[in-house]
């Protein structure tokens, strides 16, 4: 019930973020989610593709630091309080989330969360019972079908 | 009018110069043999005897020594005298396995305090004067050596160390501090301190005594028209003695070398031979009249060149130019030496390949260092505070190496620029050379 998050290392200076999404685009990988953690120096770029393996090729064969992380995708309905809740289940279940991002896919009423946590297991049990809809990478792939 | 602390040794005649040198030289060499087990190994290898030095002449026979020569016999392998004879150690602010540590005899401190006296005098100073001494004290030579010279000029000695801005200028302002003595860097920042608090008409300064790092015209310049003073250099180091063995007068062209004490040779850093006079190259030191550390033909690494042209102070001593650079990798920051390689080390230990660049600079008159490294797959996380937390880890490393802050940035793989293949590992943009 995880999808893979591609983590790229990329310095903090003027065209490097250009360069590296234009690396994706010349190998036909599409971006479906996006999040930029930055210091003064450097920023991780953390990317979920279509097709990850295909990515970490590409990006490997580019010379680019990367890391592989399994990380949850949440659907939630696109209403107020929504992100709230599932923030709350998860701190009443004892999820130490590390960060998240949002996204949108094509389909209306529905907005998308990606929660790095320490533990997936935990996480994953936590949300499924408390009725949180989880999206494997199938799934992910159908919004953008 | 020029003053001397020593005008019989500092304007003697040529001839009287040499005769000394020849005279002490043959002696030293002779005591040296005799009480330093390392260096008459050194001489032995290269089949020469005190026997085989009459002059000044014949310096070119002796082995050289170099900083791997102080480590190795380190501690007290190249001390020629009994503890019992020795009353002080200093040392350099080189860390672990690079430090220097010189010994003295009362002897060793009282030449040393001499030429710290002239250097003193020849920035115009008398007993009259208040001499504020903002180099460190402890360990550090500039401290004790320039206090020494000021108690034996007869100034009024003001032993306030080094830090606290503060503290330094207001003593300044009350107690009417005439001759600065402290690092270059330093005497431009208080400069400014003084000069952002509208204080300039409350200080007395008339000179600056200003070493142990490098500094351009420019920065004379700046500091001279900021304090309002005439700005001297001054040049040591610890294996040698300390700051002293030469110094600049009124004429500020080149420093006077000390040469009753010290006998300068300026080699090819490569071949080794003495180069004829005039041709830059590195400046070697042979000490003539040291007790307890009489280090022979001591390579300093510093390239500079010696003029004997006449100088308009009245002083026959050589005089050498400021230093247009080094012969090994060493880098002087913060007055601190450091070495590629002990950065090297901290990285390979922690974990990083040795891909990486020191950039020096120098920001408002103070040294900075930058040391970029290049991610690797084992560093990296997707999580910024890890990753910043392993850049921390490293810069502590650093400090606790080299004693000085460095900046640490983590750059791409393989964004280090490379010429033929080699990284370039220094990029020093101060100028100071
Ligand atoms: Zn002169």
């Amino acid at each position: 019930m995880t999808i893979n998050q591609i983590s790229v290392f990329i310095e903090n200076k003027p065209g490097k973020l250009a360069e590296f999404t234009d690396i994706l685009s010349k190998n036909n990988i599409d971006m479906r989610a996006m999040s930029i953690a930055e210091t003064p120096d450097f920023g991780v770029m953390r990317i979920i593709v279509n097709d990850s393996y295909n990515a970490a090729c590409v990006i490997r064969e580019a010379g680019y630091v990367f890391s592989i992380t399994p990380v949850l995708a949440v659907a939630i309905p696109d209403e107020p309080g929504s992100l709230g809740q599932i923030l709350n289940i998860m701190g009443k279940g004892e999820v130490n989330l590390e960060y998240l991002y949002a996204f949108t896919a094509p389909k209306k009423d529905w907005a998308y969360m990606v929660f790095r946590v320490q533990d997936n297991e935990k996480a994953i049990e936590v949300l499924s019972k408390n009725g949180v809809k989880l999206l494997d990478q199938a799934e992910l792939d159908r919004l953008f079908a | 009018m020029e003053r001397y602390y020593q005008p019989e040794i500092e304007c003697a005649s040529r001839e009287q110069i040499l005769a000394w040198q020849n005279e002490r030289l043959v002696k030293q060499v002779k005591y040296v043999y005799d009480r330093v087990p390392y260096y008459r190994k050194k001489m032995e290898e290269k089949g020469v005897t005190p026997a085989d030095v009459t002059s000044v002449a014949d310096l070119h026979k002796l082995p050289f020594l170099t900083k791997a020569d102080l480590r190795d016999a380190y501690p007290y392998g190249l001390c020629a005298v009994p503890i019992s004879q020795a009353v002080r150690i200093q040392s350099t602010s080189g860390t672990t396995g690079r430090r220097v540590v010189a010994f003295y005899t009362q002897h060793d401190l009282d030449l040393w305090e001499d030429c710290c006296a002239r250097a003193i005098m020849a920035a115009g100073g008398t007993k009259d004067d208040v001499v504020h001494v903002s180099y460190g004290y402890g360990l550090f030579t500039g401290g004790a050596g320039l206090h020494g010279g000021s108690h034996k000029v007869g100034s009024l000695t003001l032993p306030m160390s080094s830090g606290n801005t503060d503290r330094q200028i207001q003593f300044m302002c009350d107690l009417g501090s005439t001759i600065l003595c402290c690092t270059p860097s330093y005497a431009a920042y208080l400069s400014e301190s003084i000069n952002e608090r509208g204080l300039k008409d409350q200080i007395h300064l008339k000179a600056g005594i200003f070493g142990a790092e490098a500094w351009t015209e420019e920065m004379r310049r700046d500091i001279e028209k900021g304090l309002g003073i005439k700005a001297y250099d001054i040049y040591g180091l610890t294996e040698i003695s300390g700051p002293g063995v030469a110094f600049e007068c009124s004429a500020q062209g080149g420093m006077h070398i000390n040469e009753d004490h010290f006998i300068a040779e300026i080699i090819d850093p490569v071949t080794e031979e003495v180069l004829p006079e005039g041709e830059k190259g590195e400046l070697v030191f042979t000490c003539i009249t040291k007790e307890a550390f009489p280090l022979l033909r001591y390579r300093t690494r510093d390239i500079c060149v010696l003029k004997r042209e006449k100088c308009a102070c009245g002083r026959t001593h050589v005089k050498m130019s400021k230093p247009m650079g080094r012969s090994d990798d060493m880098l002087i920051i913060k007055g601190v030496n450091v070495f590629p390689s002990q950065i090297e080390t901290i990285l390979l230990n922690k974990g990083y390949a040795a891909n990486y660049q020191l950039i020096v600079d120098r920001v408002n008159n103070s040294d900075t260092l930058e040391v970029q490294v290049e991610m690797t797959p084992e560093m990296f996380s997707d999580s910024v505070s890890e990753v910043t937390a392993k850049e921390k880890e490293l810069v502590n490393a650093m400090k606790a190496m080299l004693g000085i802050y460095a900046k640490v940035r983590l750059v791409a793989p393989k964004s280090i620029a490379r010429s033929e293949g080699k990284a370039v590992r220094v990029i020093d943009k101060r100028k100071l050379y």
